[in-house]
């Protein structure tokens, strides 16, 4: 056997090879059916960093559609309401170039609210919520329940009457938070003499 | 004293900042007096707030309870003094955001009228839920600088058994003398709180008071009224901030409280001297919290000293008491140095966590340089008593990287600032960590809002689809309904009428038929025929299949022989067609008869079913087998079936012959005279076959009449008679379609056959001699007269 190994060494090899071939192949066959990933492991990633504002305001109808979209290659700076961060994120995630985002960033997280006597009780804010965060039935008035609005603010078009508005949300003493300092200069004692330019 | 040098450990890092403690100390506790206002927050403690329990307007007494503790985290809020509750309304609180909170307002009116109250004498014959329920109501939280709540604090479980109780008397922040002060005045009280509160958690190894020893008089006084109590006062090495819980439990037990975890879980429990105090008051006089020790401190105060202050005091009102100048001050901080925050106005309150109000001059308490670069130079990692990496946090802090904050345990800073304080670069370093905090914990809370909102975006959108599904559903069921009838339609017409104009026609024709149940049968025995609906059949429905078949093939056959002898009258063209027809309706007829004798035999039991013992069925079947005197009965089968298939066979060969003759004739044959020999014998063989047939009927239904009951079942079952009747039912309903003189057309017709059968049977009888003659002649005659009557009124 040594013999004839050392006689064909390139039969051999081939032999050898061809054979490891085929036995990691069938490992490799056997593993893809085995361990079959279900769904989409990118766009549930991509999913679990977009804001879920299901406002549509990237272009699709909803949070996990855009989700989608990015896994498939679709720009990652068509968030408004995640803005920069969720796109420093998604960058990060996805090993691409952070864009600047394709709108005006959003200043403050916002709630509707509905001045209630202005209300006609028309149900079309209603039908446009995206997360059936708005109370009321036809012909009576409707209220926005404030802690599931996500400030998408897509039942402030549909209002006949207009009478919905977006209220940035107030910082109550449970909300309230230390600022962060504003970061120094960075600059050294040397550097601030002037001898840089 | 078993042990006057106890050991202690050492923390990691701390400062030694310039204590400024002596300022305040240089006069004893002094009231502070009612203020002509008190505003008492809901909120003066961890926790959800206290709900208002008066209203405006409602006069209050001292100690009265006006805000109860709302959920198991809370705490109540009592009136420090009696007057008159003037609003409940947002005001001003001691918060570093400067923010406004929901707040009691009473205008006081200096009687200082006490609700009665009373403590117990003996707080040991009290169980630990009686005196726990006792601190909850009276209303205390922790009065060392956080406010938890004591009465959840000390309700320990049993599973996690406390080995050790400490006081913390340590209070290592600057200025602050609170503690100090109630240490040097108040050992008494302090020593009996701890008693109370080792009562209460019954720690099973030993009960420490931990003070720093820049404090001798205070444990000098602390020891004297501890003695022979068992309580360890014990003194440590002054460092700060040794006075954080976690810090002076690994002080005074070498143990670290694991991060995340309570003090509970390594079986300590720790309390604030100034809280056991008020545990004491409330237990032993039932006095709620409505008081504290603050101090006023600071170069901008003239006389710096401890104040015994009725809680709701707005600060301003301390401030003059203590010669303050506004301004030498350069910032009013609640909280010492290190960890307390401006507040930003004099009218805020006193509450249950203010232990100090600092009133610094500017060379005090100097404006922070402005921040520098980091340089790495690890002194604030040195400082850290929690051995966290200051450092390293700060630049996570910066570029928002939570997650590595959180692996280098930013939450287990306790905001001491010591890293801020070495720091060479006056980075506010706390600051950082605090605001990255927030930010992490806004970041969950978010992330829970957008779970819910997906959760409710999708629950919508389910909902949504489903809603179309059904909606879809509905619109192809509609769709279908369209289509069926469309089709239904179109393959028959009839019914694309109304189901009014149908129902219209099926009473008409239920009228026609006289509602003859019979005739009606018929109709949908025809119609059925004609749809060729061909059905499973019960033996008794074949039975009844095949009768009618018979009957309309003999009829058939009836007709056929007419018309063939019709055309030999006449000498038409037709004979031989016609010849043809009748054989072919008798070979029908044969094979039918052969099928229902088969049918039979297999199924003994089931023709009796078909219209079981009928009275009147069987007296019309009686009669027709006498008018027709060539019934068979069942009773004989086989000799009825040998005479009927003999008569068929007959038949048979006899309309063969006479087809043949017929050709032979027509095509002038010189057979022709054998044929017709051949016919006239076979002629004469069925006649005799036939007379031999009802000969046998007659016989059989003679015994029929005698034999009523028996041959009601019989006659019922009897297939030529049934025969008979279908026949007269057929007829009847063929009449129904027709019009009134079409019907008497037809009877006519059918009336004159049968007398004509009836005579043919009646000179074969008559040439036999047999008895049945004499009835043949009077059915003949009964025909007659019919035929008569229908002429006349066909006429």
């Amino acid at each position: 056997m040594i013999e004839l190994i050392a006689q064909n060494p390139f039969i051999a090899s081939l032999v050898a090879l061809v054979g490891l071939g085929v036995v990691f192949g069938a490992l490799l066959g056997f593993a893809a059916v085995k361990f079959k990933t279900e769904g989409d492991p990118i766009a549930d990633q991509v999913e679990a960093l977009l804001p879920q504002t299901q406002c549509g305001q990237c272009g699709y109808p909803g949070c996990r559609p855009y989700a989608q979209a990015i896994a498939d290659g679709d720009d990652i700076n068509k968030c408004p309401p995640g803005g920069e961060a969720t796109i420093a994120a998604l960058a990060d995630l996805l090993g691409v170039e952070a864009k600047p985002l394709d709108a005006v960033e959003e200043s403050v997280p916002s709630v509707a609210y509905i001045r209630e006597d202005e209300c006609i009780g028309c149900t079309k804010c209603i039908q446009a919520c995206p997360v059936d965060a708005i109370l009321g039935s036809a012909k009576h008035m409707h209220t926005v329940i404030a802690s599931e609005c996500t400030g998408c603010d897509l039942c402030v078009e549909p209002c006949p009457v207009d009478c919905i508005e977006m209220r940035p949300i107030e910082t109550s003493l449970q909300t309230w938070a230390w600022d962060k300092p504003k970061p120094p200069e960075d600059l050294i004692a040397s550097d601030r003499s002037g001898a840089s330019a | 004293m078993s042990q006057l040098i106890r050991k202690v450990w050492d923390i990691h890092g701390g400062i030694h900042p310039a204590e400024n403690k002596q300022q305040s100390l240089q006069s004893p506790i002094q009231a502070a007096g009612i203020p002509p206002q008190l505003i008492l927050p809901l909120a003066q403690h961890i926790g959800a707030p206290a709900s208002p329990i008066i209203s405006v307007g409602d006069r209050v007494l001292k100690g009265q309870m006006i805000a109860e503790a709302k959920g198991f985290v809370s705490a109540s809020v009592h009136a420090p003094t009696s007057g008159t509750v003037s609003a409940i309304e947002s005001r001003l609180i001691p918060h570093p955001s400067g923010m406004s909170g929901a707040c009691i307002v009473i205008d006081t009116d200096g009687q200082d009228e006490w609700l009665k109250h009373s403590g117990v004498e003996d707080f040991r014959s009290l169980s630990k839920m009686e005196l726990i329920d006792r601190v909850r109501q009276a209303g205390i939280a922790g009065m060392g600088g956080a406010g938890f709540p004591s009465a959840v604090k000390l309700s320990t479980r049993d599973d996690k058994p406390i080995e050790t109780l400490i006081l913390n008397g340590t209070e290592c922040e600057p200025y602050i003398t609170a503690d100090d002060i109630l240490m040097r005045e108040r050992a008494a009280e302090i020593i009996a709180g701890a008693e109370i509160l080792r009562h209460l958690i019954k720690p099973s190894k030993e009960t420490l008071i931990g003070v720093e020893d820049n404090k001798p008089e205070g444990i000098a006084a602390l020891q004297k009224a501890a003695e022979g109590t068992g309580i360890e006062i014990v003194p440590f090495p002054t460092k700060y901030p040794s006075g954080g819980e976690k810090q002076l439990i690994q002080i005074l037990t070498g143990k670290e409280v694991p991060a995340g975890g309570l003090p509970a879980d390594i079986g300590i429990v720790c309390q604030n001297i100034g809280t056991a105090t008020a545990i004491y008051r409330a237990i032993c006089f039932g006095e709620p919290l409505i008081s504290r020790i603050t101090t006023i401190t600071g170069e901008a105060c003239s006389q710096p000293r401890n104040y015994e202050v009725l809680l709701g005091t707005p600060v301003q009102f301390l401030l003059d008491q203590s010669g303050f100048k506004k301004d030498d001050c350069i910032r009013l901080v609640m909280g010492g140095p290190m960890m307390g925050y401006t507040l930003q106005d004099t009218a805020v309150p006193i509450v249950k966590t203010s232990n100090c109000v600092l009133a610094p001059s500017v060379a005090e308490l100097p404006p922070p340089p402005p921040a520098q670069a980091c340089i790495r130079c690890g002194m604030c990692a040195e400082a850290c008593p929690v051995s966290l990496l200051p450092q390293q946090m700060y630049w996570f802090a910066r570029a928002q990287e939570h997650e590595k904050l959180e692996d280098h345990q930013l939450f287990d800073c306790i905001e001491c600032g010591a890293c801020s304080y070495v720091c060479p670069s006056n980075i506010p370093l706390v600051q950082y960590y605090r605001a990255s905090k927030a930010e992490i914990r806004q970041a969950q809370q978010d992330k829970i809002k957008a779970e819910r909102s997906k959760e409710r975006f999708e629950a919508r959108t389910a909902r949504l689809e489903q809603e179309e599904a059904e909606k879809e559903a509905k619109r192809a069921a509609r769709l279908q309904a369209a289509k069926d009838k469309a089709a239904a339609a179109v393959s028959n017409p009839d019914s694309s009428k109304t189901d009014l104009i149908q129902a219209a026609i099926e009473r008409s024709k239920a009228k026609k038929a006289d509602a003859a149940d019979p005739a009606h049968d018929a109709i949908a025995r025809a119609q059925a025929k004609r749809d060729g609906k061909v059905e499973e059949e019960t033996p008794a429905a074949k039975t009844e299949r095949l009768q009618l078949l018979i009957a309309s093939a003999e009829r058939r056959l009836t007709s056929a022989r007419e018309k063939l002898a019709l055309a030999k009258e006449q000498g038409g063209e037709s004979v031989e067609a016609f010849a043809t027809a009748v054989i072919k309706t008798e070979d029908k007829l044969i094979a039918l008869q052969k099928e229902l004798a088969e049918h039979q035999a297999s199924s003994t039991s089931a023709p009796a079913d078909t219209d079981a013992a009928d009275p009147a069925q069987a007296a019309i079947a009686r009669a027709m087998a006498k008018r027709a005197g060539a019934s068979a009965d069942e009773s004989d089968e086989d000799k009825t079936q040998r005479l009927q298939n003999l008569v068929a066979t007959t038949e048979k060969r006899l309309a063969a012959a006479q087809q043949k003759q017929s050709i032979a004739q027509e095509q002038n044959d010189a057979n022709v005279a054998a044929f017709a020999t051949g016919v006239e014998k076979t002629q004469s063989k069925l006649d005799n076959a036939k007379q031999e047939l009802a000969e046998h009927l007659a016989q059989i239904s003679t015994k029929a009449i005698t034999t009523e009951a028996a041959s009601a079942e019989q006659a019922s079952s009897d297939d030529p008679v049934q025969a008979a009747i279908e026949r007269a039912k057929a007829a009847r309903a063929a009449q129904t379609d027709m019009s009134e003189d079409d019907k008497l057309k037809q009877s006519i017709a059918s009336l004159e056959n049968r007398i004509a059968r009836t005579q043919e049977k009646l000179s074969a009888a008559q040439e036999s001699g047999d008895d049945k003659a004499e009835i043949l002649a009077d059915s003949i005659a009964k025909l007659q007269d019919k035929l008569a009557s229908a002429k006349q009124q066909l006429g």
